[in-house]
C-alpha cells in the first residue's frame, strides 16, 4: 500500500501544534509515516517535526514558492516529494485545499475531516455533523484530520531529516495584502471562541464579548442572526451553516438560542457553555454548562472570575 | 466570449432532520435545495458575463431529481444547463472530480465556479480537485471578484487579513458569501426555465477508491450541567478550569 506521508501543518516556517494530533491519526494506519514540512526556511519546524514520536523520518522542503501561498504550485511541490500511499494533514482551510488537489494528482480519494481511523476503515462527518459516515478504503487516500479530536503524539523522538530543495511556478499574483484592522483573533483560527446571538441588544453590547475574549485568547463569533441584523457584525464573524465551522476546545455561546443553522457549525466543540436568559433555548442540550441568566447579569461576573483566575 | 461553467450541486435542505435507517441516512422524505454556496458562485458567473461578455453554463452531477437545481439556475439566467448521469448514493470524491474535470474540457470552459463547499458534506474538495485535475490553478473562499478580459483580481481571506490576488484563466474560483446577495429569478426567467432542455453529457466511467461501510448517529453528549441565574458564573469557571481544563 505505500508509505503513510504527512504533511506538516507550517504558517510562517512555524509548525503548528494540530501536527503531533496528524501523527497519532497516521500511526494507526502504518508505522514510521513520512513527514513533509515545507517552507522558505523549515530548518526550525522540520527539527520539531523530528522529536514527534512514532515519526520513521522528515522531509524538511525547501522552496521560495512557500511565500505566499498558491495551491497549484505548494501541490506540485509537494507532490514531487511524495512517495505513493495514503496522505495526511490537518483539516484547516489551506490542509482542505491542498488536501483535494494533492488527492486529485494522486489519483487518490479525498476524506476530509476525519474523526476515527480503524485500519481501513475511515469515519467523518456528512451533514454538518447530522451523521457519520464510515468509509473502506479500496485505494490510495488523502485525509485531513479534524483538530482536537486525535491525542497529540509526544516529542521525545528523533527522526533523521532530509533536505530537499525544490521550485515551482506559482500560477497566481498576490498583489496587496489588505491588514486586519485590528488584532482579533479569526474563529478559523482560534481554540477558544466566544460568540453573541441577537440576544446582545446591540453590536456595542459585543465590545463585552471582546472584553472577555481578550483574556482567554478567544475569537469573537456571532450567530446569523446577528450578523444579517447589525452591518457592524461582518459575515467573516458567522458560525453556521452559511458562516465557518469550527471546533474549537471551547464553545461560549451567549444570548444565542441554538438554531439548527448556528449548530451544525459549532457542536463538536469540545465544551460548550451556554449563557441565555431562556431556559428552554435549544442550545442548552447541547451546552456542557448552561447558565440561565441575562448577559448583563452573567458576564461582569466572568469577566471578574476570569480575571482573578488568569491574572 | 468567455466559456463560463458553474458547479452546481442539489443536497439535503440544511434545515432537515437526518434519519438513520439500516445504517444509512434516510434522504426519502428530505426536501433537496440547490446547495447555498452555490448560489452565490450563480451570481459571480452572472456577473462575470455581465461585465464581460460570454457563455455561463450550470453543470451538475446526478440523477434526474437534480434536473430541478438546473432549471432553477436556468430561471437566474444562464445560457445552458448540462448534467451528467449518475444514479442515487455515494459518489467517490476523485470519481466525481475526474468526471467534472471532463465535463468542463467538453464545455470549453475557461473559467469555473463553484461554492466554496457542498452544504452535505463540508468539504471543499470539489472545486481545487477539478482544478488539478485539469491542471489549472484555484482560489478558495474567495469574497470578490473584478473581472478583466483574460484574467480575474480576487480577494481572499488569509490568516493575515484578506489577501488581493491576481490571476489569469483558466482558473477555478470557490465562492463564498461575499458578493451581495444571490438574484432572485423572474417571472420570465422562471417560464423560459420551464421549457429549456437539459444537455446530458457522456464523460465515460472513473473507478473511485472507497465504498460505504455505514451511516451512523453521531454519539450523544451526555446532558450538560445547568445553572439557574449568575450566581453560578464562579462555580462554571472553576469547573472549566479544573473539570474541562480547558482555560
Amino acid at each position: 500500500m505505500g508509505e503513510i506521508i504527512i504533511l506538516a501543518d507550517v504558517s510562517n516556517n512555524i509548525l503548528k501544534d494540530s501536527t503531533a494530533e496528524v501523527v497519532t491519526a497516521a500511526l494507526s494506519l502504518g508505522d514510521n509515516p513520512i513527514v513533509i514540512v515545507p517552507g522558505t526556511s523549515p530548518d526550525v519546524a522540520a527539527n520539531a517535526a523530528s522529536n514527534y514520536d512514532g515519526v520513521g523520518s522528515v522531509i524538511a522542503l525547501q522552496g521560495d514558492c512557500f511565500a505566499t501561498y498558491d495551491s497549484a504550485a505548494w501541490c506540485e511541490a509537494i507532490a514531487s516529494v511524495s512517495p505513493p500511499g495514503h496522505l495526511l494533514t490537518s483539516s484547516s482551510s489551506m490542509g482542505k485545499e491542498l488536501a483535494a488537489r494533492l488527492a486529485a494528482s494522486r489519483n487518490a480519494t479525498v476524506i476530509q475531516d476525519v474523526i476515527h481511523v480503524d485500519g481501513n476503515s475511515i469515519t467523518h462527518p456528512i451533514y454538518s455533523g447530522k451523521a457519520n459516515e464510515k468509509l473502506a478504503l479500496n485505494g490510495p487516500s488523502v485525509m485531513t484530520i479534524r483538530s482536537n479530536i486525535f491525542k497529540p503524539t509526544g516529542t521525545s523522538g528523533s527522526a533523521s531529516i532530509t533536505n530537499v530543495n525544490c521550485s515551482s511556478d506559482l500560477r497566481t499574483t498576490l498583489k496587496e495584502m489588505v491588514a486586519k484592522a485590528s488584532e482579533k483573533l479569526d474563529v478559523s483560527e482560534a481554540d477558544i471562541i466566544i460568540s453573541g446571538g441577537r440576544g446582545m441588544g446591540s453590536p456595542q453590547n459585543f465590545d463585552k464579548l471582546y472584553n472577555v475574549a481578550k483574556m482567554l485568547g478567544a475569537a469573537v463569533g456571532a450567530s446569523r442572526a446577528a450578523v444579517d441584523t447589525w452591518e457592524e457584525i461582518p459575515h467573516s464573524m458567522q458560525v453556521g451553516q452559511t458562516g465557518k465551522t469550527v471546533n474549537p476546545s471551547l464553545y461560549i455561546a451567549v444570548g444565542i438560542s441554538g438554531a439548527i443553522q448556528h449548530l451544525a457549525g459549532m457542536r463538536t466543540s469540545k465544551y460548550i457553555v451556554a449563557i441565555n436568559k431562556d431556559g428552554t433555548a435549544p442550545i442548552f442540550r447541547h451546552a456542557d454548562y448552561g447558565i440561565i441568566a441575562t448577559w448583563e447579569e452573567a458576564l461582569p461576573i466572568l469577566e471578574q472570575e476570569l480575571g482573578a483566575l488568569l491574572g | 466570449m468567455v466559456e463560463i461553467v458553474v458547479l452546481v450541486k442539489q443536497v439535503p435542505d440544511t434545515n432537515a432532520k437526518i434519519e438513520i435507517k439500516d445504517g444509512r441516512a434516510d434522504l426519502s422524505m428530505i426536501k433537496w435545495i440547490t446547495s447555498p454556496y452555490d448560489e452565490y458562485a450563480l451570481e459571480v458567473a452572472l456577473q462575470h458575463k455581465e461585465a464581460i461578455g460570454g457563455t455561463v453554463t450550470a453543470l451538475t452531477l446526478g440523477s434526474a431529481r437534480c434536473d430541478k437545481t438546473l432549471k432553477d439556475a436556468k430561471a437566474l439566467g444562464v445560457d445552458k444547463i448540462a448534467r451528467i448521469d449518475v444514479s442515487e448514493g455515494y459518489q467517490d470524491s476523485s470519481s466525481v472530480q475526474s468526471m467534472l474535470a471532463e465535463a468542463c474540457k467538453k464545455l470549453g470552459a475557461e473559467v469555473v465556479y463553484c461554492g466554496k463547499a457542498a452544504a452535505d458534506t463540508n468539504a471543499g474538495s470539489t472545486g481545487p480537485g477539478v482544478a488539478e485535475k485539469l491542471g489549472w490553478p484555484s482560489i478558495a473562499n474567495v469574497t470578490n471578484v473584478s473581472f478583466e478580459e483574460n484574467s480575474l483580481e480576487l480577494m481572499q481571506p488569509s490568516p493575515d487579513g484578506q489577501a488581493k490576488i491576481g490571476v489569469n484563466l483558466p482558473v477555478v474560483v470557490t465562492c463564498d458569501k461575499g458578493m451581495g446577495e444571490p438574484r432572485r429569478a423572474n417571472v420570465k426567467g422562471i417560464m423560459m426555465a420551464k421549457r429549456a432542455m437539459v444537455e446530458m453529457i457522456d464523460v465515460g466511467n472513473f473507478e473511485g477508491n472507497t465504498s460505504v461501510i455505514e451511516h451512523s448517529s453521531p454519539p450523544q453528549k451526555p446532558p450538560g450541567k445547568s445553572y439557574d441565574g449568575s450566581e453560578h458564573v464562579p462555580e462554571v469557571v472553576k469547573l472549566l478550569r479544573d473539570e474541562a481544563n480547558v482555560i
